[in-house]
């Protein structure tokens, strides 16, 4: 590998009060792929703020290409060719794709009019799409393309800058397992055509599979670098937590009981000529996997309340019930820890209390008006439980870190009787530790005689939490996995809707 | 009262001041009784289009509602002999009605709020200059109603002040409408639907209904208040009567507090609001300045106070910021929110 064009030597950042960057040190050469990783809080963002020129260091070398100075600008971040691609997209949904590659520096022409050259901008993009083997056209409104189209659109403008650094800040967390495989293989590309990428996630699989070497933050500094050889789940883990951790699995105190929830030939909008099948018993974790837009977003949306079923029924403890709206969910115990946190989870610049008790503020009331004391109670009692980490239960809940976030997502729930939960997604966007509690939580809430139907693509989670395993393929089940038949490659056969062999247990 | 609502108190108090020195009759007690009514009336129909601002709507049409039911009030009861309870009742009932039309539009049929109440802006005073062929209604010699009269338009002395009775009723509403958005459920879904109504769904609440009984709310209200302004006005020029009073209640709400995102406003602050911008009103009549600059004074005024708003909330944000950091919240923070910075 050549020499490193980009060296961040000893680098530290402190706000009052807090380290933020301890003497951090990292290099990247042309073609090379870096992982960091680290949980949320390590220090990766900020790092990145100071590579992006955002943050100015209050010690240390940034020297590129030889130079050395103490901290960049954000001009001389992307003079050095340093490009971001950032975990919420900075896209603009009514512009087509050459429009948001360019936005801002559009070709013009027409003089002082400064019209838009048309012509020029699609022309310019044509070679990016052939670049990134991208399947859609540079005129296609953005609007249309998928999550992980628009992350090509994205990475399409960083290398339209003449980026020889791409930073990839959780790049996955909202990609299928096919188009997280697809990303990688861009990944590959990028790298052999000499274009350094820092790779910043929390699955670690995926670290295993693109990076050339991992390095990891812990509390400021760099707690330990790993060599392509060295490379392992458990080394990357014990080195971001500061200790082992055991396997995710933990069975269930006891086997699982009847049928609670039981799904029959439910049939959505999204896909009308499929239905699904499935049932989740008492005290067991049900995992849902399969591809993004598979369905079951659009199945825990529809057995929720939010959309009418276009067919099928749904049992409760055997018993056929109608559900029409949310409310009528959580009436009868069926609750769902919504896939986007932000937008339908949580009420952001509200306090962490008035977030718990909102689904169930009637058992709150007297005459009429809110019991602010016991309100506050329980959210006392459920920030201890939950372990939510925040100076005060009137913090908004908008200021807490993902993991924080969800823990209070959770808690609305767990302050009423759940018969059901469905959580889609219950761990994105949180870091390795939060991550732990939750699946604890799962795992005490199933012991305690609740049915759990998780929604995942995260395949460690979807693998290591689940009792059983459900895998859905265009709107419809294409299959169920024992324990004994957990693996990556059983479920990402069944998610592309191939069948899998017949083994023997 | 939060520190939005005392700072808008010390504004009144300033401008207040400022009026009485220049020209102490405004604390003539005659002045202060009238500017008091002005707030009774206006105060109303501001907490009405609080309670839709508040769930992240507008209200267009209160000015036209306050004509058309003023029109159909003293119709019925000077032209159609209904005794004037029954009356009030039947007016009440078509505010209420108008309220259940704009909601049941705003959610079922999914029209924009703005879109539909701009509709009904015109639609009721076209349809009050219809219905008086444009001519002005009011109460004949001799057409008396002693009772009615004062009651909604009386004064009763206390303590030798004057003291209108729509500022009574105004208390009472705001009293109501104070426990009902600030301490009971319905006043809780109420700001969590105007916060984010996704959310609100998602926790079981039916944001339909908290949306239409909103806007049911607001024309109860109003029709309340259309009431008191025909009993005090007397007669009612239906080209004329009530126009751009949905601008002084929507621009009490915001100089309240309220923010047209919806999710956020305090009834004190929108009473205060009314007083503030009935002060200004009494300003420009008393210091001498042309009437025809009335509403550029209120303009300028209600500008300024959003500026000096949104300067202490950065202000304040930058010192919370500084106080975040040192809580070490600082490195989980989002990437592209300091590059705005």
């Amino acid at each position: 590998m050549s020499e490193p064009f980009l060296e961040l030597i000893d680098i530290s950042k402190s706000y009052p009060g807090v380290v933020a960057l301890d003497h951090v040190g990292l290099q990247v050469s042309p073609g090379e792929v870096v992982a960091l990783i680290g949980e949320n809080g390590a220090g990766k963002s900020t790092l990145m703020r100071v590579l992006g020129g955002v943050v100015e260091p209050s010690g240390g070398v940034i020297r590129v290409d030889g130079t050395a100075r103490s901290s960049l600008t954000v001009a001389d971040a992307i003079k050095a060719g340093i490009a971001f691609v950032h975990q919420e997209l900075n896209l603009f949904d009514n512009l087509d794709v050459a429009g948001n590659v360019f936005i801002g520096r559009e070709p013009v022409q027409g003089g002082p009019l400064r019209l838009i050259d048309r012509k020029r901008m699609y022309a310019d993009v044509a070679p990016l799409l052939e670049r990134l083997g991208c399947d859609f056209a540079a005129d296609a409104p953005l609007a249309e393309l998928s999550l992980a189209q628009r992350q090509l659109v994205e990475i399409m403008k960083a290398l339209s800058l003449d980026a020889r650094l791409v930073i990839m800040d959780e790049p996955t967390s909202s990609l299928t397992l096919a188009e997280t495989d697809r990303l990688m293989r861009t990944v590959a590309g990028l790298k052999a055509h000499g274009v350094s990428i820092i790779f910043i996630t929390h699955r670690l699989n995926e670290v295993m599979q693109c990076a050339d070497r991992a390095v990891v933050l812990r509390d400021g500094r760099v707690v330990g670098a790993l060599t392509r050889a060295e490379l392992s789940p458990a080394a990357m883990i014990r080195l971001m937590i500061g200790r082992d951790l055991k396997s995710l699995y933990v069975p269930p105190a006891a086997p699982p009981g009847d049928s609670v929830l039981e799904i029959v030939d439910a049939v959505t909008d999204t896909y009308p000529g499929r239905a699904v099948s499935l049932s989740v018993r008492r005290g067991e974790i049900l995992g849902l996997a399969g591809l993004v837009g598979s369905g079951r977003t659009e199945l825990s949306r529809a057995v929720f309340g939010i959309d009418r079923l276009r067919g099928g029924t749904i049992r409760l403890d055997g018993e056929p019930i109608r559900i029409a709206s949310p409310r009528a969910a959580i009436e009868q115990g069926i609750y769902l820890v919504p896939e986007d946190r932000k937008g339908a989870g949580l009420l952001l610049d509200v306090s962490i209390t008035e977030n718990i008790s909102l689904p169930d503020l009637a058992s709150y009331m007297r005459f009429w008006l809110v019991d602010t004391e016991r309100e506050n109670e329980n959210a006392v009692r459920q920030r201890e439980r939950l372990k939510i980490r925040a100076p005060d239960v009137r913090t908004a809940v908008g200021s807490l870190s993902g993991g924080n976030q969800q823990k209070v997502v959770l808690a609305k729930w767990l302050s009423m009787r759940p018969k059901v939960l469905i959580v889609d997604e219950p761990t994105r966007g949180v870091d390795v530790g939060a991550k732990q509690e939750i699946y604890g939580m799962l795992r005490r809430l199933t012991d305690a005689g609740v049915a759990i139907l998780m929604i995942s693509s995260d395949m460690e989670e979807v693998i290591g939490v689940s009792d059983r395993l459900a895998v859905m393929h265009e709107g419809a089940i294409s299959g169920f996995l024992d324990r004994s038949q957990f693996s990556e490659h059983n479920v990402l056969q069944l998610a592309v809707g191939h069948t899998i062999e017949a083994e023997g247990p | 009262m939060s520190k939005k609502d005392l700072s808008l108190l010390v504004l009144i108090l300033v401008v207040g001041t400022v009026v009485a020195l220049i020209n102490p009759r405004f604390l003539f007690v005659g002045n202060l009784s009238n500017t008091a009514n002005q707030i009774g009336l206006f105060g109303i129909f501001s907490i009405a289009e609080a309670f839709i601002i508040i769930i992240g709507g507008i209200e267009l049409s209160v000015g036209s509602v306050i004509a058309l039911l003023g029109v159909l009030f003293i119709d019925l009861i000077v032209n159609h002999d209904v005794n004037w309870v029954v009356a009030l009742a039947m007016i009440v009932a078509a505010g209420l009605a108008i309220g259940l039309v704009h909601g049941t539009l705003v959610t079922r049929m999914r029209i924009q709020a703005f879109v539909v109440t701009l509709c009904g802006l015109l639609i009721y005073r076209g349809a009050a200059r219809y219905y008086t062929e444009d001519a002005t209604a009011g109460f004949g010699f001799g057409a008396s109603f002693p009772m009615l009269e004062w009651l909604a338009a009386g004064r009763t002395n206390i303590l030798g002040f004057p003291l209108p009775h729509s500022v009574v009723a105004l208390a009472v509403v705001a009293v109501i409408a104070w426990v009902v958005l600030h301490r009971s459920v319905f006043g809780r879904y109420l700001f969590a639907v105007g916060k984010n109504e996704e959310a609100a769904r998602y926790s079981g609440i039916r944001t339909n209904r908290v949306i239409i009984s909103a806007y049911v709310i607001c024309g109860g209200l109003t029709a309340f208040s259309a009431i008191l302004i025909a009993m005090y006005t007397r007669s009612i020029s239906p080209a004329v009567h009530g126009s751009f009073y949905e601008l002084y209640a929507i621009a009490a709400a915001v100089l309240g507090g309220c923010s047209l995102r919806g999710g956020e406003g305090s009834i004190i602050g929108v009473v205060l609001g009314t007083v503030l911008l009935q002060v200004l009103q009494n300003l420009v009549n008393l210091l001498g300045i042309p009437s025809s600059l009335n509403f550029a004074v209120m303009g300028t005024v209600i500008l300024v106070g959003v500026l000096g708003d949104q300067y202490l909330v950065q202000r304040r944000q930058r010192v919370g910021v500084a106080k975040g950091r040192e809580q070490a919240s600082v490195a989980a923070a989002p990437l592209e929110r300091v590059k705005v910075e």
